[in-house]
Formats: structure tokens, C-alpha cells, sequence
């Protein structure tokens, strides 16, 4: 058993994998926990794909691809905030819109500027590909978001529980707003290489719901989330080794795993665990109503 | 003194408010009372500026009132809130501590103090740890009236306070109004429920966009206003048990 778990470590792209899958893994959970509770999950997906024009910009002009990316994906976000803003288009309409012109034109970027951009592991990610200078950029983004969430824990905890009363004291909710899409740009940017901008919202919102069932504290959230991400990519990593499936859906499919589980057997919310109680409160009502009619 | 003139609100071409005027002194508890629409929420939103206003000034103590927020408590209408969200209620009380503890920093013992005197006030300290979700509706909205009392606040605006609460919490919330404005705190409410509550209130401002009446309760609510108000003739059926309600 120890030999199974000890034998890929052997090669240097496993241990990059499985250090990077962990990296993702905790920092895309604390993230997403956000996302869930101001009800905006699809605005992962959203900044995700938006960021395909800034990536192939970067490419054509030589650029860092994190400069490109991030201000492509911010600028997204920026536009959907526009339109609800100026017009009476809802949301979803806004993003739908949005996100699919983003890629499109990224799509037509690639073409045009002839990028040698590799699509597919953008879309689906390349975990076994990561060079440690990937690592260390990610673990940069992740300490970076981290300690601006731990810094300003009680600012965002009020944005986005109660934004009209957080406004109401004079928070500059503006410049929440802007730095939790930042924080987003960042995360997906940080995880395009793990898993890639199709399935990066599923490490964003996966863990983090499944924590969402357990707890009932949006830091607790967060932390059972991380140990949960962190778990799903370790085991899709192994799971890819082994049974040769590709990284980054096997990570994903580990994490709706664990959610499912979550979904099943949560002690508060867990839909087995819960028509247990019921089941047992019922019996316990049936016995207090027999020994009344004993009395 | 909060004083306001010529309050104007517009959102994308449609009229909200429409030169709204007043003042109130310290001390006195005043509803917004008006019908759907009438612009009572965007009123008191206006005030701290959270809509914008385009025209008017609000000033609180001759200075501009958005200028000094930390001297006012809102609480919102229940139906702005999330109760899924995952927090415990004395976590929602705490953000009232949120500006007075500053950047960075976790909020002391005093402010835990506050917070538990708060809660204590609202007759529920036993319900702390609790998921603000699991309770009712009347203890949600005591939670947030602990939240308001947290914030040592000089202004307070409540919208719709009474909305889908009972009468034990409609209860503690009256004499938590009548210990607020002796201690000369000025108190703005708006309200659709038109039951004895009212009868509690100092004044009250009816509002269709414009200013109707400005008064106390038996000078506002006079058949001509609600005419006016509510648009309707007075044999409506709504109006006369409305007035039954609130004259008896």
C-alpha cells in the first residue's frame, strides 16, 4: 500500500502535480466559498473562460501570460457589473453573453495571431506538464489571495452576507467588489494549468459545497473546504497515474465524489442521515403516543 | 437634527422620490408610511446614500450625513438577506463592531461585551451559536435589531421592521424604540403595517413619491391624505379596515 503511494513520487512531474493539485486545491475552496454564499458560482465559469483573448494576446506579444490573462478576465467581470448597472439585462443573460463573446473572440485570436497556444490543455489542463516555476507562481497567487482574505476576513464576511448594510457603514464596497474578482482572476489563472478553464469551477464550488453541508460558519467553510479540494486532487492525481485517466477531470470527478458523499451523509443536512432522524423522531413520537394511551 | 431638502431620487428615467423635505429632531420615533412603490425604502437608502440621489441634501448635525456613517444603524428588509448564508448569529451582531475595530484588527473584549449586552436586550443571548437560518422569523429580525443596538449608532432606519414578526418581537421592539428615544436617538422607520404600532410612532411621514402629510399619527392619517396617498376612494373595502385598525 505505502509502495503505491510512494512509487510516483518518484518522478519529478508527479511530485510537481501532486504540489500544485494541493496548492489549487486549498486556494480555489476559500475562494469559491464566496462565490456560493453571494450566490454567483457561475461567475467563476464566467471569468474562466474570459480569460482566453488576454492569454492569447500574451502569447503574440511576448508577454507574461498572467498580465494578459488576468486583465482579459477582470475585464469580463467589469463588463457584466456595466450592463446590469446601465440597462435592465439581467445577470445571467449578462454573463451568458459575455462570457461566450470572450471566447469566441479568444478562439479567433488563436487563429488570427497563428498563437502556438496549446487549446486543449488550456481548456483541460496539463497537471502533469507543471514546471516548478509554475509552482512557485501559484504558491505566490495563493499566499498573496490568502492573507488579503485572512487580513480582510470581517470586511468581505459583511460584503457579502448583508452588501446594502455593509455599504450602509461605509465600507467602500466598490473596492471589495473589485478585489474579490481580482482574487477570482487570480485563483482561475493559478489553476488553468491543474485543471484547466472548463472544469476550473468545479474546484471552485465542489469543495466548498460539500463543506457548505457540514458546517455551518463561512471560515469553517472555507477550511473543510481546502482539506477537501486538497484531498480531491491528491487522489485525481494518483487516480490519473494509475488508471491512466486524464488529471484534471479525474480531479474534478474525485471532487463531485466527495460532494455526493456529503450530499448523502452530512449529520445536519445529509439526505440518508436526515430521513434517518425523521425516521427516528416518528418512531420516538409513536412510542411517547402508546405509553399515553397505556397511562 | 437630521434635516432634509429637496431629496430627489431618479432610477433610469422613473421618478423614486420627488423633492422630499423634512426634519427631525433628537428624540423622535418617525414611520414612512406609503404604498408599494411609494419610494419609503429608496427614502431611507437615499439618506445614507446608497442610491443615488439627484438632487437634494441630506445633513445630520449640519454636516453631510453620508460623511458620518458611523453613526447610523440600517437595518434592511428581511427579504435583502440571505438566510442560507453560513454564519451563527453572534457573528451577524459583530459586524456591528466591524468599523469601530478598524482594518485589520479582530474585535476586542469591549466590543464582545457589547455584542452580548446586545443580545441579552433582544431576549435571545441562548441563541448565539445558532445558524442565523435556523430561526424564525421574529428572532431573525431580533438579530438584527441586536445588530442595529451593537452599533451604538445615533440615527436609526429600519425598513419594514415589522414585517412577518410576532407579537413578542414586535413587543420587545417597541420598548427597545421608547428606550432609544429617551436616551434622544432619532429613529426612522418605514412601514406597510398599518396595525397600533403606528399609534407608538411621534410622527409620521406619508409618502407617494412626494412628500403628502407631515405629522403626528391623527394629523397624517385624515381620509383626504390616504385619498391622495393611495390614489383609491375611501369606500375601498382595504382603506376602511385599515382605518378601523389603526383608529380603534
Amino acid at each position: 500500500m505505502l509502495n503505491l503511494l510512494l512509487e510516483p513520487l518518484g518522478y519529478e512531474f508527479m511530485r510537481n502535480a501532486i504540489a500544485i493539485g494541493i496548492l489549487v486545491g486549498i486556494l480555489c475552496p476559500v475562494v469559491g466559498s464566496y462565490l456560493i454564499v453571494q450566490r454567483m458560482a457561475l461567475l467563476g465559469d464566467v471569468i474562466a473562460h474570459c480569460v482566453l483573448p488576454g492569454l492569447s494576446l500574451s502569447f503574440f506579444f511576448g508577454v507574461d501570460i498572467l498580465i494578459g490573462a488576468f486583465g482579459s478576465g477582470i475585464l469580463g467581470a467589469l463588463l457584466i457589473a456595466w450592463i446590469r448597472s446601465q440597462t435592465r439585462v439581467k445577470v445571467d443573460a449578462a454573463m451568458a453573453l459575455t462570457f461566450s463573446t470572450f471566447f469566441a473572440l479568444g478562439v479567433t485570436l488563436i487563429t488570427v495571431l497563428k498563437n502556438k497556444l496549446d487549446l486543449d490543455s488550456f481548456l483541460f489542463g496539463d497537471i502533469l506538464g507543471v514546471a516548478p516555476h509554475d509552482i512557485q507562481r501559484t504558491f505566490v497567487i495563493a499566499a498573496l489571495i490568502l492573507l488579503m482574505i485572512k487580513l480582510f476576513y470581517k470586511e468581505l464576511l459583511f460584503y457579502t452576507f448583508d452588501k446594502t448594510g455593509a455599504q450602509a457603514i461605509g465600507l467602500p464596497i466598490n473596492t471589495l467588489y473589485f478585489g474579490f474578482m481580482a482574487a477570482i482572476t487570480l485563483t482561475i489563472i493559478a489553476s488553468m494549468q491543474a485543471v484547466g478553464v472548463l472544469l476550473v469551477i468545479s474546484l471552485l464550488v465542489g469543495p466548498a459545497l460539500t463543506a457548505y453541508l457540514l458546517v455551518k460558519e463561512l471560515h469553517q467553510m472555507m477550511i473543510v473546504g481546502a482539506i477537501v479540494g486538497a484531498i480531491a486532487s491528491i487522489v485525481g492525481v494518483y487516480l490519473s497515474y494509475y488508471r491512466n485517466l486524464p488529471s484534471g477531470p479525474a480531479i474534478v470527478l474525485v471532487s463531485s465524489s466527495l460532494f455526493l458523499l456529503a450530499l448523502l451523509f452530512s449529520p445536519s443536512q445529509g439526505i440518508l442521515t436526515r430521513s434517518t432522524q425523521t425516521e427516528s423522531t416518528t418512531r420516538l413520537m409513536n412510542r411517547f403516543k402508546f405509553l399515553r394511551r397505556n397511562d | 437634527m437630521l434635516e432634509v431638502q429637496q431629496l430627489a431620487v431618479n432610477y433610469r428615467g422613473v421618478c423614486g422620490l420627488d423633492s422630499v423635505s423634512f426634519q427631525v429632531s433628537p428624540g423622535q420615533l418617525v414611520g414612512i408610511i406609503g404604498p408599494n412603490g411609494a419610494g419609503k425604502s429608496t427614502l431611507l437608502k437615499a439618506l445614507l446614500g446608497l442610491v443615488p440621489a439627484s438632487g437634494g441634501v441630506v445633513h445630520y448635525c449640519t454636516c453631510p450625513l453620508h460623511q458620518q456613517l458611523e453613526r447610523v444603524a440600517y437595518i434592511p428588509q428581511r427579504s435583502q438577506i440571505d438566510w442560507d448564508y453560513p454564519i451563527t448569529v453572534w457573528n451577524v451582531v459583530m459586524m456591528a463592531r466591524t468599523r469601530q475595530s478598524g482594518w485589520f484588527r479582530t474585535p476586542g473584549r469591549a466590543a464582545k461585551e457589547i455584542v452580548k449586552a446586545a443580545l441579552e436586550r433582544v431576549e435571545i443571548p441562548n441563541l448565539c451559536d445558532r445558524r442565523i437560518g435556523e430561526l424564525s422569523g421574529g428572532q431573525q429580525q431580533r438579530v438584527f435589531l441586536a445588530r442595529a443596538l451593537a452599533q451604538q449608532a445615533d440615527l436609526f432606519l429600519f425598513d419594514e421592521p415589522f414585517t412577518g414578526v410576532d407579537k413578542k418581537t414586535e413587543a420587545i421592539m417597541l420598548e427597545v424604540f421608547e428606550e432609544l428615544r429617551s436616551q434622544g436617538k432619532i429613529l426612522l422607520l418605514s412601514t406597510h403595517e398599518w396595525g397600533q404600532s403606528l399609534n407608538q410612532l411621534d410622527r409620521l411621514l406619508l409618502l407617494n413619491q412626494c412628500l403628502i402629510a407631515d405629522g403626528s399619527p391623527q394629523q397624517v392619517m385624515t381620509p383626504e391624505n390616504l385619498r391622495q396617498a393611495y390614489g383609491a376612494p375611501l369606500g375601498n373595502p382595504l382603506h376602511q379596515d385599515l382605518e378601523t385598525s389603526f383608529f380603534c
